[in-house]
């Protein structure tokens, strides 16, 4: 009974993501592929990982799992259902406080197992006039813990204007999601340097980049 | 005649073009068979698989009626607008204007032609929503490129919905002597205008050497315009036997409404160029997005619609 519910509050949120955004995959710098990858994505609504989990090939989903905010995702049972047990996905604390080693530990695990991860590497929700925040060293000490999982850039175009932050009403405008050329960290590169390349690889995935246009 | 027999005849003879095509892209492609053109050759038989289906969904329309057409014209409208706004930059304090926009003018405007009022659906948008968009985006408080927000989403409004429903509004028309095939004159706009598409594409890629405007579509041509108009207007004439107007009526009207047809095809492309993308989608397969394919008929539906309803209505 608990399984169908998750099922089909699944397949209604993927319906409906569908339907408002018309959500297309654009797989530029990568194909989709069953091997272990960590994707990076900017971040400006809720609605972001169920857009990538949407255009990814059905049997990639469920080894895909998203990385979300503990704090905003164990807080009721409505969001624990659909962090937890529809979206599955991997909840970490994102308070100043912890540890960067502990704050991690759980993407360590999940990683360890073999899961492909989406991650948000501004750490919140993107709702400024900037396309991009600056990064959070969390990608970082993922890449230094597994330098072998290729990092891939992701652009979600859009979403944050179909629903944004404190409106109740969807506008249907057309939403995309563009898979850009995988990056690894390199031997011997520091912190700084490789949060600025990363940033700079997903603006370079964001359409209308490589003609020189504003977003 | 009545109606059914002379749209049963049209649609037959639409298949029968839509078979020939078929056979032509079917022989093109083995004769190119991956070499020089082919992709040429794969995006003509996208296209042509895709009107399959655009004429299929109209026949299904026509068979439903003036209902049927209007419900198709809204959906396109809304794909349209949707593709529109897509693009344009807004920001959230345009919100409000914009889901506004999506469902309550675009229903609101296609209701208001279902009802058969003129009086208000040939003002409602130019002047209600005009009016009452930029307040809603004003309450925001926000000042950021103000007028030019305003201003798109409006020009987006009038392009996709208002334009475009002047489509199913030539059924509320009310001419002597022709009531009850007055669905007859979409017909006549959709053949017409979207023949000369065709016919310019065709004209174009046989004698095309004179681009009209480069920088906004490398792909209209002097030779294509020239030949595609002149056939649209021989192919209006002769389907004057649908119209209520005469031969020579037809073909003048088939004239003006495929050059609008142009000229709508050349503004939407500027339109595209200047936010920096190829197409407006990629809901039809080989032409892109709705408003790639209704471009030509956002300009020509409105002057049709007035033509007819000056010249030929009580």
């Amino acid at each position: 009974m608990r399984n169908v519910a998750i099922h089909a509050t699944r397949l209604a949120l993927m319906g409906l993501a569908r339907l408002v955004t018309g959500v297309s995959p654009r797989w530029q710098g990568c194909g989709p592929s069953g091997e272990q990858r960590i994707y990076f994505a900017n971040h400006a609504s809720h609605g972001d990982f169920v857009l990538i989990r949407t255009v990814l090939p059905p049997k990639l989903r469920a080894a895909t799992r998203p990385v979300a905010g503990a704090d905003y995702w164990r807080r009721g049972a409505m969001r624990r259902f659909v962090g937890n047990d529809v979206f599955n996905a991997v909840l970490i604390e994102r308070s100043e406080t912890t540890a960067a080693r502990d704050v991690l530990a759980p993407i360590k695990t999940v990683l360890g197992e073999g899961a492909s991860l989406i991650i948000f590497p501004e750490g919140t929700r993107n709702q400024t006039d900037a396309p991009l925040l600056p990064f959070k060293s969390g990608i970082y000490h993922i890449a230094r813990a597994f330098p072998s999982i290729p990092l891939v850039p992701v652009w979600i175009e859009n979403i944050g204007r179909v629903m944004p932050k404190g409106e109740l009403l969807p506008v249907p405008l057309l939403c995309s999601v563009t898979f850009g050329a995988p990056t690894r960290l390199q031997d011997g590169e520091r912190r700084p340097a490789f949060l600025k390349r990363c940033e700079a690889a997903l603006m370079a995935t964001a359409p209308g980049a490589e003609a020189g246009h504003g977003v | 005649m009545g109606f059914e027999h002379d749209a049963i005849r049209l649609f037959a003879g639409a298949f029968a073009v839509l078979v020939v095509a078929s056979l032509a892209g079917a022989v093109l492609q083995r004769r190119t068979g991956g070499g020089d053109g082919s992709a040429t050759v794969a995006n003509l038989v996208a296209r042509i698989n895709a009107w399959w289906v655009m004429i299929g969904v109209l026949a299904l329309a026509f068979l439903a009626g003036e209902i049927g057409v209007l419900v198709v014209f809204a959906f396109a409208s809304f794909m349209a607008l949707r593709e529109f706004m897509t693009v344009t930059p807004t920001r959230r304090s345009d919100h409000i204007a914009l889901f506004a926009s999506f469902f309550v003018i675009l229903p609101a405007q296609y209701y208001l032609i279902a009802t058969s009022w003129y009086g208000l659906y040939s003002i409602f948008i130019p002047v209600y929503a005009f009016l009452s968009l930029p307040v809603l985006a004003a309450l925001r408080g926000d000042v950021s490129r103000y007028m030019e927000r305003v201003a798109e989403v409006q020009w987006g409004l009038m392009t996709t919905v208002y334009c475009l429903s002047h489509v199913p509004a030539l059924a509320t028309l009310d001419i002597p002597g022709y009531q009850g095939r007055e669905l007859l004159l979409v017909a006549f706009l959709i053949i017409v205008v979207q023949g000369s598409d065709v016919l310019q594409y065709v004209w174009g890629k046989l004698l095309g050497r004179h681009k009209v405007a480069p920088r906004l579509s490398p792909s209209k041509t002097w030779e294509g315009f020239v030949g595609g108009v002149a056939s649209a207007t021989a192919l209006g004439a002769a389907i004057a036997w649908i119209t209520p107007f005469s031969l020579l009526q037809a073909a003048g009207i088939a004239l003006v409404i495929a050059i609008c047809g142009f000229f709508g095809g050349l503004v939407m492309s500027a339109i595209k160029r200047d936010r920096g993308v190829k197409d407006w989608g990629q809901m039809i397969e080989g032409h892109g997005g709705m408003l790639d394919r209704t471009d030509s008929l956002v300009f020509a539906a409105p002057i049709f619609f007035h033509m007819t309803r000056y010249w030929f209505t009580v």
